[in-house]
């Protein structure tokens, strides 16, 4: 159905065959998959209404699938809700960054999961955990973990945000298109901490409109097309063109769906 | 990522002096997070304008413990409120909540001649039960809270009624429960109650400071510290000084002095609230909720089970007002929790601090608001005798606290901060 790039042999920390999602009537997945390597960014791109919400939705588990077979390290698991994904070390960071303006940094990095000595909150604790998960991503923007959240730029919420997900050892971070909102020089620090995050031995999925985005930090690119997976493959094996090619029209060459079943898709 | 090891840890600031945060505090102020200083401002020139109006009637030392009494119900109602406020919701009913609590009590101890600890749980209770039907009507049906609360204000006022029944008003005759609000500490008393608030303070602040040092994290200095138990040293040193005078009319019919007992009583409920909210996992969940509701169910944060628990504060709070009422008036009448009292509290709050849109303020803000409002209540009859003008100050007072907080919000979020 799919060329899947196998990728040097190294089996995928997640791996997803032949997913597929119904809301009512609408077939929003069709036998969808992805592959995500630890210590690899990999893109999931896609046109609007692709499915790509929904995949990522249904990795965290915040829909479950109809069917299919989900992967992690090698083992089938059946996600059904987010506490499932979350045991399983994987994390989401979604596009509206769930950040409370109100509180700060720390505050915001360990809300819901706070160190506690006694019925009293650890502060000290927290606070050097949380500029110790900064230092390791070598975050120097903040001024202070002490500052208010609503005191901060986009790129750098997008920063906390991404450091709250890394926090728990997780594996592998899901990050709903992190660069939308940010200019360039932002994007640009965001970009840095992602492909540092791959550096440190996570499996990153970076869902994007961006093909800058994608050239600059993907090492494996999977493109949905109408709720299908076109490919997945190498960055180093195609172009932007072809990119582009496959987000549009769910083939590029020889890549891709065979045209037969791209051309229905749409009909 | 590249080879600046040396860079410092993100958070490392090494000027902590007291200059450095004196002008990181302005910096917070211009970015529009003014916090409780509106109401510290209001308060001091309030009482410099009717000191310098009425310097023999407002400005003795016997108006002064009034003030503290008359203001005390309704600081006990806004503290709880603090708690509803800070989920972004609102308690109509607090006003009546107290009052019916009041008339449990009264019920209990007048007619049925049971003992005042019993009767007291039992207050607490109702308001206990009160805010717990509240709570699971909000976040449970999702009913704005506004309507349930309104709905609860008009019930329990017609609670409040039937359970006072046919009498009109119940008598309160408990020295103890009277002494709250009608006694006060002995002159000695107050000053160790002094050293125990300053110590404690002094105390926490230097641990705090201790703990951070130890574990490597950036402190304020010494001077910040000096500074800050000074500020609330001095002003209650004087306050204590000023409360230990003689203030009866005729002191050899019966000397009357000392700081009131309503202020540690509301003290010690100032301490347990903040720390709930400000070093408890309950507290950080309560400032999450308010701040972005759906973050705080992302972060697996039970949202109803937080709001629930404020609404239960919150209707505690004010059935301990109503013991307050009970204890102020010697008894407990239809009106008592009614009028303007469930208003004066939100104003209260909000002139405090406290955000009429969640997420901002704290239970300290709730007593300094209450006493702006008390200055208001109790200085301007004494220079009119019109009520209307009185409504019409307040009124104007509540407006402008909730402008500044509009304003200071608009400014953060045009500041970026």
């Amino acid at each position: 159905m799919t060329d899947r790039a196998t990728d040097s042999g190294v089996a995928p920390l997640l791996s997803l065959r032949g997913m597929n999602k119904s809301f009512g009537a609408v077939h929003v997945l069709k036998d969808a998959g992805i592959d995500a390597w630890a210590g690899k960014v990999t893109a999931l791109v896609g046109d609007n209404g692709a499915g790509k919400s929904t995949m990522v939705k249904g990795i965290a588990g915040i829909y479950s699938f109809d069917d299919g077979d989900y992967r992690f390290d090698g083992r089938t698991v059946h996600v059904t809700n987010p506490k499932q994904s979350a045991a399983l070390g994987i994390e989401v960071v979604y596009q509206d960054l769930a950040l409370c303006d109100n509180l700060d940094v720390v505050q915001n990095m360990f809300l819901g999961r706070e160190m506690r000595a006694g019925i009293t909150l650890d502060e000290t604790s927290m606070e050097r955990r949380a500029a110790e998960t900064l230092a390791g991503l070598s975050v120097r923007t903040l001024k202070s973990v002490r500052q208010k959240v609503s005191s901060l730029s986009g790129g750098q919420r997008q920063t906390v945000a991404i450091a709250k997900s890394v926090l728990w050892n997780s594996k592998v971070v899901i990050l709903d298109e992190p660069t939308a909102a940010l200019g360039v020089a932002q994007t640009e620090q965001v970009l840095n901490l992602v492909r540092r995050l791959a550096d440190n031995g996570l499996a990153v999925i970076l869902i994007t409109h961006n093909m800058n985005d994608v050239v600059r930090v993907a090492d494996s690119i999977c493109a949905l097309y109408l709720g299908r997976t076109a490919a997945q493959v190498d960055a180093g094996t195609v172009n932007t063109t072809q990119i582009v090619e496959l987000i549009t029209a769910g083939y590029s060459g020889d890549i891709g769906l065979p045209p037969n079943i791209a051309k229905e898709a749409v009909a | 990522m590249t080879v600046t090891a040396a860079a410092p840890a993100p958070d490392i600031e090494d000027d902590n002096s007291v200059g450095s945060v004196f002008r990181a505090y302005l910096n917070r102020l211009r970015g529009g997070d003014v916090g409780s200083l509106p109401a510290l401002l209001g308060f001091v020139a309030l009482v410099i304008l009717f000191a310098a109006m009425r310097p023999d009637t407002f400005a003795s030392s016997r108006n002064a413990a009034n003030l503290l009494t008359q203001s005390a119900p309704v600081i006990f109602i806004a503290m709880g409120l603090v708690f509803i406020l800070l989920l972004g919701e609102i308690d109509l009913g607090a006003g009546y909540t107290a009052g019916t609590s009041a008339a449990v009590m009264g019920v209990l101890m007048t007619n049925h001649g049971i003992a005042w600890p019993l009767a007291v749980v039992a207050c607490v209770a109702t308001g206990v039960v009160v805010g717990l039907l509240v709570g699971l009507l909000v976040a449970r049906l999702d009913i704005p809270s506004f309507v349930v609360t309104l709905a609860f204000f008009l019930g329990l006022q017609g609670v409040l009624l039937l359970v006072i029944g046919e009498g009109g008003t119940l008598s309160i005759t408990s020295p103890t429960i009277l002494a709250i609000m009608n006694n006060n500490l002995s002159p000695m008393l107050g000053w160790l109650f002094f050293a125990v608030v300053v110590l404690g303070f002094a105390g926490s602040l230097f641990w705090s400071t201790a703990t951070r040092r130890r574990a490597g994290l950036p402190v304020a200095s010494s001077g910040v510290m000096i500074a800050k138990v000074l500020a609330l040293a001095i002003p209650l040193g004087i306050a204590t000084y000023l409360l230990n005078l003689e203030r009866a009319v005729n002191p050899l019919i019966k000397s009357l002095r000392g700081i009131p007992i309503v202020v540690p009583f509301t003290l010690v409920f100032l301490v347990v609230l903040s720390f709930l909210l400000g070093r408890t996992a309950f507290g950080r969940h309560v400032y999450a909720v308010g701040g972005n509701t759906e973050a705080a169910r992302r972060a697996g944060i039970n949202v109803p089970a937080i709001k629930i628990m404020c609404f239960i504060i919150g209707s505690s709070m004010a059935a301990i007002a109503g013991i307050l009422f009970a204890s102020r008036d010697n008894s407990v009448s239809p009106t008592t929790g009614g009028a303007s009292t469930l208003l004066y509290a939100v104003g209260a709050a909000v002139i405090g601090g406290t955000s009429l849109f969640g997420g901002k303020g704290r239970v300290a803000d709730a007593i300094l608001g209450g006493l702006v409002i008390a200055v208001i209540d109790n200085g301007l009859p004494l220079i009119t005798q019109k009520s209307g003008i009185q409504f019409i100050v307040t009124g104007l007072v509540l407006l402008l606290a909730a402008s500044v907080d509009a304003i200071s919000r608009r400014r953060s979020a045009a500041t970026g901060r």
